[in-house]
Formats: structure tokens, C-alpha cells, sequence
């Protein structure tokens, strides 16, 4: 049996693996195989126990022909009826013997394997929230959520059966074998003979097959890939009318995978040829030959009945070892597939103690927030166990499966990070104080390091540098060349301490990966960015996600209720009051009409909200938690213009109170502000206030002066706008300018109060 | 999804239904598919398979026949050949030889041949399932896709597939090479001895009984699981795409113990499916075992009397150990069976929603444009709206819009702007009274000829995966580049396309991530410009671009798409004011209606927006 993978009793070495761009074809599929260990390791007494169970029924089955031989040549020739009662009697106890066992041996693994199944997936699931951002930009959705389905019950199916069956089936054979050659070895041997030639073929058939089911298993990621795809732009299909392109798109896919499936069945057909033809043949001759002997008087008739009721018993396992070794070959892909995304490095900081593991399990179900999901899980409801019982074997209580896994976490933690063990990102917990400022965190145990926590607390606030400011910022994205022009190139900008910038800047022009920079969703490639004179790399993430609220481009609700949608932004120490007072900034009063207020289920499982309703609640989110800095990615563009002008008046109030950075396309937007910057070229090439932006700079007005004018225009009736502006190739100082100026926002020159206090600035802020 | 299904509640769904459930069968994934629908599908997709099906079945028959001789030949072997050689007749020990090495050759043969006719149809059932899925999905009306979560619809085209392939692949064949040798051996069985062939027989009894239970026991698991792996699929799916918020709102830990509750509930059931299999293996292995004794014991006796032959007793042995050996592959058979069966259901009741818009079956052509501009009249003709769980958007609504005029509409959100677009898009159909388009009613369009006449352009700017160039295709598939360049170019966004890595060869990757809403808006619009539609509906459709980037939308509604009927529907003025008319709705009626002009003059509601919005800039 050469590709029997090493039974669970063997210790699998941990192997570190190079980077994560390793072709992973050369890897033999026992080695991918191999890499379950950790999951495994958790329930291997489980799984070895029923191995043996399973080793000892099949062996129970082979005992049977020995009980027939023994009443053929025995009570039957000696015409014993007592006998016979005593050798039914065994028979029938055997036959006992073999269904409890069999039944014992499923009963052992089922809760395990599905333990096993079920932590891989949540290692998975754990383990993708954690990678950057960029890497899900890479990689789709539909990819990642096969590998989380498709390829885990790949794997629990292997442990199940192909596992266990090849060792079972390996030790039967051997046994059987061993058997065959005691009551004659001369047939024995004759039934061995064609063992050579069968394994050559399987190790023929596992090189070929196992490429050929990597690549259906990618197909069918791709497949998923379409079908989401086609059902998230369903309106954009259907306002084209291109269902039958998409369609088509969808079969040629579903064509090659087609060809990919029936590759593998030829494969296997292959296979299933050899493996039945050769034993069979070795059989047949056995047969002759034992004809030959029992006629020569030289073997009992009994011997024979035995001999070849135990070849046939073994027929069975020889027989089943292709499908066995086809399973195995698609769980060895699968668990490549699984790696794969597995041994992506997750954000520094962020990683967990291999989160599939059990203990690991236990201890993050039970930071529920009470805030952020209110319908309790009541009665039985068996899952935040915080018991130390391993939810891996539920109910089943199985000391083996408890001792955690310390040589796990290694293998895939960032190095930086002490294994903390289990420990949730504390930032949600309800433990935290409310204040959130960067002194006022607590030592943070995800935290990269003791130096940077030390950090953070020994940093007071410094008015000189406090605030918000990118130093010398550039940013490319990881995947691009590097070669290309960077996105970013040396911004520099500072955003003092309770003041508000906007920034503008031209379609394309890098607001929002800016503004992405800040809570770190990715990693500036030079520079750095502080926040109240801290460096964010220096800061545990959380923590710096507790500071900084952003306010999405596209809104994004998740499955639950408008409450906790909106109180997630605030860490789970805001209450009622808090969301009231965030929905009345974001005016969002049409939650009070939903069919349940705030406890109205939104998201993919809910209602669905039109755009500017789930821009007021994103904007609710971001501001619910008083954070002390505030990014907000045009905050305002799905609103209608009697909303977005109420949504101002009470934003201004909360700007007031914070360090914010906004992202505007419009006057109505930048005049939220203080002050501005203008983000072009991948540079900020000016700031000031809009006014002065507006007269000094030419590509500043060519972006805002369209909208001043605009409000002249209205009232003119039936004018041709579109020769009103000629298209201009680079910025343009368009004659309306001055006019514009005039007309628009307050002649307070707010950019000359940078020191003043935060709240008495609240009313003189644009009127 | 969150609630008790129809089965008895258990502690693993005992979790609090969300309040504004009911009875909607979306809430709970289990869309009603009439009675027998699940068979039929089935039949339906094997139906145009009819031959090849016969000719797999065929094979597996001759297979099982070929496989099923080896004890024969024993029972010979040593009742006759032993004899026969004793005196020195070889004759029958050769036919033994021949027979077995014919049988042994036809069995691999004939093994590997089933393998391929079955995988041909097994892939061809696939083929058909999967295509059908996917295009009734695209098929249905927009209001089943706000209502069915894009997960339940992946989940039904994976996993659900995925079961019903289990099935075909592997346990279809367990199923008939099971049942062949049970017909296979009862048959040899009786005729190499009466009494035992029929206790043999007798035995199917108590195993029959035991499959039943064990399939009733395990349906209600299945259909359980099903719907604990979709919600654990919807969960995955919601987060992977919305990761930005959930970095930035640090909703991981939350997240992972959300997470942890659902793939719990799918442990369980799914370790609950494995114990009902281990209870069915121990009682029919039991059965068999007892049978088997039960028979030697009766054969023996008769032996050991003289009335049955040795060989006879060895070769029903020998059949009876294969007898009963797949018992447990039939269990596994009944695993992939009812897990199939339950997908298969859900899958059947999706393919049992009726699209509430469908394409007509006898459509009619759109009148030849009547004067030399491309733009065509609209009326809304008595029509009212109300959204099927009850709440009338539209009450009683007419309004005609001239062919070639630019009409815009305000109001504040649930006016009911969004359903006049959506009406006129058909993407929804009136609950009573017809839209026009140049005098011929929406519903009587066929889908090509409609998307010829209208196109919405929607806030929401999706991309798919693919080049920029194939996304603005999407417009009109046949366009050249040159012409997708000049769309590009038209609306301003040829030069960030061509500033891209690749140019239009972009990939634009996953959803378009490193490509800005405004520039996703431009790709959008863009795509309409090349659809070149004879009226474009502009929904929100410039809410993220910046000024310049209006500009040029509006410049190219004045220059590439003149004389196009256009409704848009703006919050922000400035968009409105490029309108020959404006339209004020207020709770589904028209409450202003004039030029932007007139109504800033009047002292309306319109005059009070523009009031607030000027306000807001000075």
C-alpha cells in the first residue's frame, strides 16, 4: 500500500512552509495530507481507537471462514450435529462481535469529525477576517467560500473513511494474507502475485489523478465565483438585458468542468479495471490450483472453502482501495486549497492562536457582547460553552480531545505576535472604558509587543504634534509592480487636533485609499501616519480601530438588526442613548418607521434599505461611538438635499468634538470643514480653506466651482449647460470663479483658528 | 433561516426567530415547491438521457453478472471438477479455469466501461442542473433577488449541486449494484437450494424495515443540515465581501463567535447524521450476521443428513458473505440519497418560483421610431404599485413622457422615485395598469427589444471580474474596441482607464476594488452609452462622481445621447437642472411638475429644496 498515509499514531512533524506562492502541485498529496495533523491531533485518540475497532472487526470478519472450515472438516465430516450448534453459536457470536464494532467504530468518530470539520472551517473563517485587505482584494469570494465548504467536507470525509479504511483495509489485506499463506502456502503465494502490479498502478494512477482534481476543485471555484458575481449584479444583468451572455459565460465554465470530471473518470476507470481484473484473475487461479490439490487428496475440501471465502472476504478491501485512494487524492487537494489560504501571513497583530483549535474555540465564544446581538441564546442552546469541555466532541466527553495544542500557533502565527492565548481582539469587550483615547486604552494582550503598549501610555497628548498627520506617505499596493507609479507619493498633511479637513481631489485621485491608510486596512509602503503623536504602526490595531470611525463609500449593512448595526461602531459600551443620538446626527428617523424600530433585521437576511438609508446608518455607525478621530468617505452622496442639508447641521456638532478627515466631492461636503486639502498627483498640492483654495488654485476651483455655479444656474431657466463649460484637459480657472466665491460658504476664514478650542468653534463653524 | 423549519424543534435551532419572520418562507429557507416536485426534477434532467442511462445500466447488470459466477465456479469446482479429475477427466477443471478468467476479464471491463457511460451522465445531469439553476436564478424578477440572499442562491448552486453529484457519482451506483446483487444472489440462491435461498430471502424483511427507518430518521437530519450549512455560507459570504467594515469596526472576535454559533449547529447535525449511520450499520450488520449463522447452522445440519451438497453449502456461504457485505455501502447510499433529496427539494423549489416579470411568450415589436430622434414616448397609464408584502408605493400613478426630453424627479426617500424607475425598467411589473413605451406595454416586449428601448443606469456601480473593456461590453457585447473606447472616451473616463496597469485590459478583479465609485459610476455610464438606449433611466447614477465628472455626464446626455427620452432621478440638484421638466413626488403621487425654472420661481416644495440646498452653500 504505498500511499497508505501514516496512520494518526504517528507523529507528523511540523513542516514550516516557504512563502505562500509555492507551486503546490509537487507536494505529494501525504504530505498535504499531513498538515491536518494539528486539526487531528485534538481527536487522534478518537480516531486511533476506532481504527483499532475497525482493524478488529475486519479481522473478526476473516476469523468466519476459519469457523466454517472447522465445521465443514469437522461436524459435517464426523457427521456431528452438536457440532454444527456449536459452530453456529460461534458463527453468531462473531457476527455480533463485527456489527457492535463496526457500529462502535462510527460512533467513536462521529462528534470528532465533525468537530474537525467544523474547527477547520472556523479556522478558516478566523483566520480570512484577519488577512489584509489587499489579499481579499486578490482573492474571490466565491474561491474562499468553496475552499470553506466543498474542500472541508472533502477533508472530513477522507478522515472518515479513506483514513482509516486504507489502514484497516492494508491490516486486513496482511491478515487475510497471512491466513491464506498458513492453510496453504502454495495459494497464498498465487494470490499474492498480482499485489506488485496493482500497487505500480495506483502509484500511476494517484500522480495523474491528483492534478486532475486540483484543477476540477479550481473550476468549481471559479464556477462560484460566476454564480455570485451574477447574483450580486443581478440589476446591472437585467438592466442590460444580458442574462443569456452571463448564461453562456456560465455554461462554457460549467463545460470545462464537465470535461475536467469525466478526465477523472477516465482516470478511474483505468484504475477500477486493473484492480479488479488482477486479484480476480489470481483467484481464479487459486482456485484451479486448490481443485487440483483437493482431488490429489493432498488440501480438505474444508481448507479450500475457507481458503477461498477468505480471498473473496478480502476482494472487498483490495477492490475498495481505488475509490479509497481517489478520496484521499481529492482531500490531498482540498487540503492544499485550505493551506493555501491558511498560510497567508494574517496583519501583524492580528493573529490568532491557530483559531481552529479547540481551546482556542472555548474561550472566544463567550465575549458576546451583550450590546451587539440582544436575542440571548436561550435554554440549551449548547455553544459559547465556556466550560472547559471541548465543543470539538459536544456532549461526548472525551478527555483525550481537551489538552490544547501549544506546538500549534507557531506554524502560522506572525513571529511578532506572543501567543496570547485566545484571547478576542478585547477591543469589543464590555470591560473597556469608554473614553477612547489613546492613553486611556489598556494594555491591550493582542498587542504586537510590550514596547508598543509602553508606547501608547507614555505618549501624552502633545499639542505640537497631536491630531492627525501623514509624513512623507507613499503608498503602493502590494500586489502592484514595483515599478509602477505609486498611488500615494510623499503626502504630507496634518489634520490639528479638533479640527476637520476635507479632502478633495479628482476621480481616481487616491481619496479613499488615503483614507484607507488610516485605520490600516493598508499598510502605508513609506512614511508614516500619527495619530496624536503616535505612529499607528506602533499602536495594536484594535486599538487604533477603537480611535478611528470611518464611514464607508459603500455602505455596508451585515445580518442584524439596525441597532446593533449602527452600535457596532462603538466597541460595545454605547447603549440606547448613544444610538439615538447617532441616528438623530445622521437623520435617520425612518428606522422609527421599519417594521420594528431599531430591532428591524437588515442586511442579506433582512430588509433591504435604499442607498442613502444605509449611508445615514453607516454615517450613525461611525460616529455612535464619539471616536476621537473621524475618516468618512463621502459621507453624504446617496442623500437627497433636504436630508444631506439637516445631516450637515447635526454633523457639524459632532465634527466639533473630533479630528476628522472627509472625503468631499461637493461645496455642500467641504464646507463641513475647516479646512482643505487637495489631493492630486498623489500628493496634497494645497490646503487652506475653501475660499482661498478657490482663488489660488485653479484645479481646486475646476473641481468646486461647477457646483457654486450651479446654484446660479438653477434659477436660470432652460440653459444649455453643457457648452457652458468647455472640457478642460488639465485644471482650468474658470471666468465664475470670483462669483462663485462670493456665494458660497462663510467669509470667516476658519483656517486662521488652528489652536482654538474644540466646542466653542461649533456654531461659528459655516454660519 | 433562523427558525424552527417544519421539523421538530431541537435544541440546535432553538434560537429566537428574528420578529418580523412570520410564516414568509424566504425567512426560513424553504421555498414551497409542489408536491413530487423533487422526483420530477430528477426525471426531468434524466429524462434526455433516457439511452445512456439504459446502456449504464446494462453494463452494471453484465458486471454484476460476471462478478457474481465466482462461487458459482467454486460450488462446480468442487462438486464436479474434484470428481471429474479424480478421474482424470480435466475437462471440467479447464472450463472452471477459462470461465473464471473470462469472468474476472469481463468483470474489470465491463467495470470500467460502466464508469465511463455512468460519469457521462452523471456529468451531463450536472451540466443541465447547474445551467438550470443559474438561469432561472438570472430569470426571476428583481423583487425574488431582494428577498432570496445571494448566499441561499450560491449555496443552492454549490453545495446543493454538490449533494446531487455525491449521489449520481457515487451512490447511485452502490444503489443498483446493491439491489442487482441482492436479485443476483437470491435468484442463484434458490436455485442451488430452495430453503436456503429462502430464508435468505426472508432475511430482506427485517433489513428493509431497518432502511426505512433509517431513511425516515434520516431525512429529518439531512434537510436540517442543509439549511445549517446554508446559514453558515451566508455568513461566510456577508463577511468576506464586507471586509472593510469589519477590519475597521473590529467586528472579528464578534464575528468569529456569530460564526462559531451557526457552524456549531452544523457540528451537531452533522455528527448527529454520522451516530443515525452508525445505528443503521450496527442493526443491519446484526441482521445479516444472525441470518448468516442462521443458514450455515440449517446447511450444515443438512449436510452433515446427506441432503445438501458441500459445495452448495460453500458457495450460498460465499454469497451470503457477499450478500450481505453492502449493507453499509447501501446505508451510504441512503446518506448521499437523502442529503441529495433534501438539496434537490430546495433546489426545486427555487426552480418553482414563477419570475413575477416574465418575458412574454408572443412579444411584439417596438414601432418604427417615429421621428428622426432616437428617443421614445412613455406613458404610465393608471398604474399602481404595491410591493408584495403589502404597503402601496404607487397609488393610481399617469404620467406620459414626451419622447426625446430629459424629465427629472425628486423627492425625498420613499417618495416612490426609485419604483417609477424600477417599473419603467421593468425590473417590476404594476400591480395594476401598463407602462408604454411608444405605445406598446413593457410586458409585451421580449427582453432584447426592451433593453433596446430602456436602460437604467443605477448608484450601485457593479463590476465583474474581467478586463474594464469587457465590463463596458457588457453594454453591447458586440461593440468593438474602438467603440468601447468612444464611450470611454465620451463620459471622461478613457483617461483613468488608460492611466490602468493594462489600459482596458485591466482586471478589474475582485468587484472592482481598486477602481474608486466614481470611476466605477463612469465604467456604469459608459455602459449605457454603448447600449445606446431610446430612454435611459439615471438612477442616483451620479451620486459619487465629483463635479468635472457630472459635467461630463450631462455634457454626453447633450452630445452623444440627444434626443434620448431621460428620466433621472437626482437628489442633488445640480443634475436636475439639465432637465426640460422636473417632476416633485411626494408619497407616490406628482405633487409639482414644470420646468426647474418655473418651479424655483413658485413657492412649492421644489422652491423650498432648492432654498435648503442653496442655503447649504452659502
Amino acid at each position: 500500500m504505498p500511499t497508505t498515509p501514516t496512520p494518526p499514531s504517528t507523529p507528523a512533524e511540523e513542516r514550516s512552509d516557504g512563502p505562500t506562492g509555492d507551486p503546490p502541485r509537487n507536494r505529494s498529496a501525504v504530505r498535504s495530507l499531513l498538515r491536518l495533523w494539528p486539526y487531528v491531533r485534538p481527536v487522534r485518540a478518537r480516531l486511533l481507537t476506532a481504527a483499532v475497532v475497525a482493524v478488529v472487526a475486519s479481522c473478526t470478519g476473516l476469523v468466519i471462514p476459519l469457523v466454517l472450515k472447522w465445521i465443514v472438516d469437522g461436524p459435517v465430516a464426523d457427521r456431528d450435529t452438536g457440532g454444527v450448534w456449536l459452530g453456529a453459536l460461534y458463527l453468531l457470536l462473531l457476527g455480533c462481535a463485527e456489527a457492535v464494532l463496526f457500529g462502535l467504530r462510527r460512533w467513536l468518530v462521529a462528534r470528532p469529525l465533525a468537530g474537525v470539520e467544523a474547527s477547520m472551517r472556523a479556522g478558516l473563517y478566523r483566520h480570512l477576517q484577519r488577512l489584509p485587505v489587499a489579499f481579499h482584494d486578490r482573492w474571490p469570494s466565491g474561491q474562499l467560500l468553496s475552499r470553506g465548504t466543498t474542500d472541508l467536507m472533502l477533508v472530513r470525509m477522507f478522515l472518515a473513511f479513506p483514513l482509516t479504511f486504507l489502514l484497516v483495509n492494508s491490516v486486513t489485506i496482511v491478515v487475510g494474507v497471512v491466513i491464506m499463506l498458513d492453510q496453504e502456502w502454495t495459494l497464498g503465494l498465487v494470490l499474492l502475485a498480482p499485489a506488485l502490479p496493482v500497487m505500480v498502478v495506483c502509484w500511476l494512477f494517484e500522480k495523474r489523478y491528483s492534478q486532475v482534481a486540483r484543477q476540477a476543485q479550481d473550476q468549481v471555484g471559479d464556477l462560484t465565483t460566476l454564480v455570485e458575481e451574477s447574483v450580486l449584479g443581478i440589476r446591472i444583468i437585467k438592466g442590460f438585458g444580458r442574462h443569456r451572455s452571463q448564461a453562456l459565460a456560465f455554461r462554457d465554465l460549467s463545460r470545462t468542468l464537465r470535461g475536467t470530471e469525466l478526465a477523472k473518470a477516465r482516470l478511474l476507470a483505468a484504475i477500477f479495471a486493473a484492480i479488479i481484473t488482477l486479484p480476480e484473475l489470481a483467484v481464479g487461479a487459486a482456485l484451479v490450483l486448490g481443485t487440483v490439490q483437493v482431488a490429489d487428496g493432498e488440501l480438505s475440501a474444508g481448507t479450500l472453502v475457507a481458503f477461498l471465502s477468505t480471498a473473496l472476504a478480502l476482494r472487498w478491501p483490495v477492490e475498495s482501495i481505488g475509490f479509497l485512494l481517489a478520496m484521499s487524492q481529492e482531500a490531498a487537494t482540498a487540503t492544499e486549497r485550505y493551506f493555501e489560504v491558511m498560510d497567508a501571513e494574517p496583519e501583524s497583530g492580528t493573529a490568532v492562536p491557530a483559531g481552529a483549535l479547540p481551546a482556542a474555540r472555548a474561550a472566544t465564544a463567550p465575549p458576546r457582547t451583550p450590546a451587539a446581538r440582544p436575542a440571548p441564546e436561550r435554554g440549551p442552546e449548547p455553544t459559547p460553552a465556556p466550560a472547559p469541555a471541548t465543543p470539538t466532541t459536544g456532549t461526548t466527553p472525551a478527555p483525550t480531545t481537551v489538552p490544547g495544542n501549544p506546538d500549534v500557533p507557531e506554524t502560522r502565527e506572525a513571529p511578532a505576535a506572543p501567543a496570547a492565548p485566545a484571547t478576542p481582539t478585547t477591543g469589543t469587550t464590555p470591560s473597556n472604558p469608554d473614553a477612547p483615547g489613546a492613553t486611556d486604552i489598556p494594555s491591550n494582550p493582542d498587542a504586537p509587543g510590550p514596547p508598543a503598549v509602553a508606547v501608547v501610555r507614555a505618549t501624552p497628548v502633545a499639542p505640537v504634534v497631536g491630531g492627525l498627520r501623514f509624513d512623507a506617505v507613499r503608498f503602493r499596493y502590494p500586489d502592484a509592480p514595483e515599478d509602477s507609479a505609486p498611488v500615494l507619493d510623499l503626502v504630507d498633511l496634518h489634520v490639528r487636533p479638533g479640527e476637520t479637513m476635507a479632502l478633495v481631489g479628482g476621480t481616481g485621485s487616491g481619496k479613499t485609499t488615503l483614507t484607507a491608510l488610516v485605520p490600516r486596512l493598508h499598510e502605508v509602503t513609506e512614511g508614516r501616519i500619527t495619530l496624536d503623536g503616535v505612529d499607528i504602526t506602533r499602536m495594536p490595531r484594535a486599538t487604533l480601530r477603537e480611535l478611528v470611525a470611518v464611514a464607508f463609500e459603500e455602505p455596508t449593512l451585515f445580518s442584524a438588526s439596525v441597532g446593533e448595526n449602527v452600535l457596532m461602531g462603538a466597541g460595545g459600551h454605547a447603549g440606547a442613548a448613544e444610538l439615538a443620538r447617532a441616528l438623530a446626527v445622521s437623520q435617520a428617523d425612518f428606522v422609527h418607521s421599519l417594521p420594528h424600530g431599531t430591532d428591524t433585521q437588515v442586511g442579506e437576511q433582512g430588509l433591504s434599505l435604499s442607498g442613502g438609508q444605509r449611508q445615514r446608518l453607516a454615517l450613525a455607525r461611525a460616529v455612535v461611538g464619539s471616536p476621537r478621530f473621524l475618516v468618512l468617505d463621502d459621507p453624504l452622496s446617496a442623500l437627497d438635499v433636504h436630508t444631506e442639508a439637516l445631516v450637515e447641521a447635526a454633523l457639524r456638532r459632532v465634527l466639533a468634538g473630533t479630528t476628522a478627515l472627509v472625503v468631499a466631492h461637493r461645496p455642500s461636503t467641504v464646507l463641513l470643514a475647516d479646512r482643505v486639502a487637495l489631493l492630486s498627483g498623489g500628493r496634497i498640492t494645497a490646503v487652506g480653506t475653501h475660499h482661498e483654495l478657490l482663488r489660488t488654485n485653479a484645479e481646486y476651483a475646476w473641481l468646486m466651482s461647477g457646483a457654486a455655479d450651479t446654484a446660479e444656474r438653477a434659477t436660470e431657466a432652460d440653459t444649455e449647460p453643457s457648452d457652458r463649460r468647455p472640457r478642460a484637459a488639465g485644471p482650468t480657472a474658470p471666468d465664475e470663479t470670483p462669483d462663485a466665491t462670493g456665494a458660497t460658504g462663510p467669509a470667516d476664514g476658519t483656517s486662521t483658528r488652528p489652536g482654538r478650542t474644540k466646542d466653542t468653534t461649533t456654531e461659528g463653524t459655516g454660519r | 433561516m433562523t427558525a424552527p423549519t417544519t421539523t421538530a424543534p431541537t435544541d440546535e435551532e432553538d434560537r429566537p426567530a428574528p420578529p418580523h419572520s412570520g410564516g414568509d418562507p424566504f425567512d426560513r429557507d424553504s421555498l414551497p415547491a409542489p408536491p413530487r416536485a423533487t422526483a420530477a426534477l430528477l426525471r426531468s434532467l434524466l429524462a434526455p438521457l433516457r439511452a445512456r442511462v439504459a446502456l449504464a445500466t446494462v453494463l452494471l447488470l453484465l458486471q454484476q453478472a460476471a462478478v457474481q459466477t465466482g462461487p458459482l465456479l467454486v460450488a462446480y469446482a468442487i462438486d464436479r471438477a474434484v470428481p471429474a479429475f479424480r478421474r482424470d477427466d480435466h475437462g471440467p477443471l479447464i472450463a472452471v479455469a477459462v470461465a473464471y478468467v473470462l469472468s474476472a476479464a469481463a468483470a474489470g471491463a465491463l467495470q470500467s466501461g460502466f464508469i465511463l457511460a455512468s460519469a457521462r451522465v452523471n456529468q451531463d445531469v450536472l451540466l443541465d442542473l447547474r445551467g438550470r439553476i443559474f438561469r432561472h436564478a438570472q430569470a426571476l424578477s428583481i423583487d425574488f433577488h431582494e428577498r432570496y440572499t445571494s448566499g441561499r442562491l450560491i449555496s443552492r448552486s454549490t453545495t446543493d449541486v454538490e449533494s446531487l453529484r455525491e449521489l449520481l457519482s457515487e451512490g447511485l451506483q452502490e444503489l443498483v449494484t446493491v439491489i442487482l446483487s441482492f436479485v443476483y444472489i437470491s435468484a442463484v440462491l434458490l436455485w442451488l437450494d430452495l430453503g436456503l435461498g429462502a430464508v435468505a430471502v426472508l432475511s430482506f424483511v427485517p433489513l428493509y424495515l431497518l432502511i426505512r427507518l433509517y431513511q425516515h430518521r434520516a431525512g429529518r437530519i439531512f434537510s436540517r443540515r442543509s439549511t445549517a450549512i446554508a446559514a453558515v455560507i451566508v455568513k461566510f459570504a456577508e463577511t468576506m465581501n464586507g471586509i472593510r467594515p469589519v477590519r475597521a469596526f473590529r467586528r472579528e472576535a464578534v464575528n468569529d463567535a456569530d460564526f462559531h454559533v451557526l457552524n456549531h449547529r452544523h457540528e451537531r447535525i452533522n455528527g448527529d447524521s454520522m451516530l443515525e449511520m452508525a445505528r443503521y450499520v450496527v442493526g443491519s450488520r446484526l441482521v445479516a450476521n444472525l441470518a448468516v449463522a442462521g443458514i450455515v447452522l440449517w446447511g450444515a445440519h443438512r449436510v452433515a443428513s446427506g441432503t445438501l451438497a458441500l459445495g452448495v453449502l460453500a458457495a450460498a456461504v460465499l454469497y451470503l458473505r457477499r450478500l450481505y457485505d453492502p449493507i453499509d455501502r447501501l446505508g451510504m447510499f441512503l446518506n448521499s440519497y437523502q442529503s441529495a433529496a433534501a438539496s434537490l427539494e430546495k433546489v426545486a423549489g427555487l426552480l418553482a418560483q414563477v419570475p413575477s416579470v416574465p418575458e412574454p411568450a408572443d412579444p411584439r415589436a417596438l414601432p418604427a421610431l417615429a421621428s428622426r430622434h432616437p428617443g421614445r414616448e412613455v406613458v404610465f397609464d393608471d398604474v399602481r404599485f404595491a410591493y408584495r408584502t403589502g404597503g402601496e408605493v404607487l397609488p393610481s400613478f399617469s404620467l406620459t413622457l414626451p419622447a426625446g426630453r430629459t424629465v427629472a424627479v425628486v423627492g425625498s426617500t420613499g417618495a416612490g422615485k426609485s419604483t417609477l424607475a424600477k417599473l419603467l425598467a421593468r425590473f417590476y411589473d404594476p400591480t395594476s395598469g401598463r407602462v408604454l413605451l411608444d405605445g406598446v406595454d413593457l410586458r409585451e416586449l421580449s427582453v432584447r427589444e426592451l433593453r433596446r428601448g430602456v436602460v437604467m443606469v443605477t448608484q450601485e456601480a457593479f463590476l465583474f471580474s474581467g478586463t474594464v473593456a469587457e465590463n463596458i461590453a457588457i453594454g453591447r457585447p458586440d461593440a468593438t474596441r474602438e467603440d468601447i473606447e468612444r464611450a470611454a472616451r465620451a463620459i471622461g473616463a478613457h483617461d483613468f482607464i488608460s492611466a490602468l496597469p493594462d489600459g482596458y485590459d485591466t482586471d478589474v478583479r475582485k468587484r472592482g476594488g481598486r477602481i474608486s465609485a466614481g470611476q466605477r459610476q463612469l465604467v456604469a455610464f459608459a455602459r449605457a452609452l454603448l447600449a445606446d438606449p431610446a430612454v435611459l433611466i439615471l438612477d442616483e447614477a451620479t451620486s459619487s462622481l465629483d463635479v468635472p465628472g457630472e459635467r461630463a455626464v450631462q455634457r454626453a446626455m447633450h452630445t452623444v445621447l440627444r434626443g434620448r427620452t431621460a428620466v433621472v432621478i437626482a437628489h442633488r440638484l445640480s443634475t436636475v437642472e439639465i432637465a426640460d421638466r422636473v417632476l416633485v413626488m411626494e408619497h407616490g403621487r406628482i405633487v409639482e411638475d414644470g420646468t426647474p425654472a418655473e418651479l424655483v420661481a413658485g413657492t412649492g416644495r421644489f422652491a423650498d429644496l432648492h432654498r435648503a440646498w442653496r442655503d447649504s452653500l452659502a
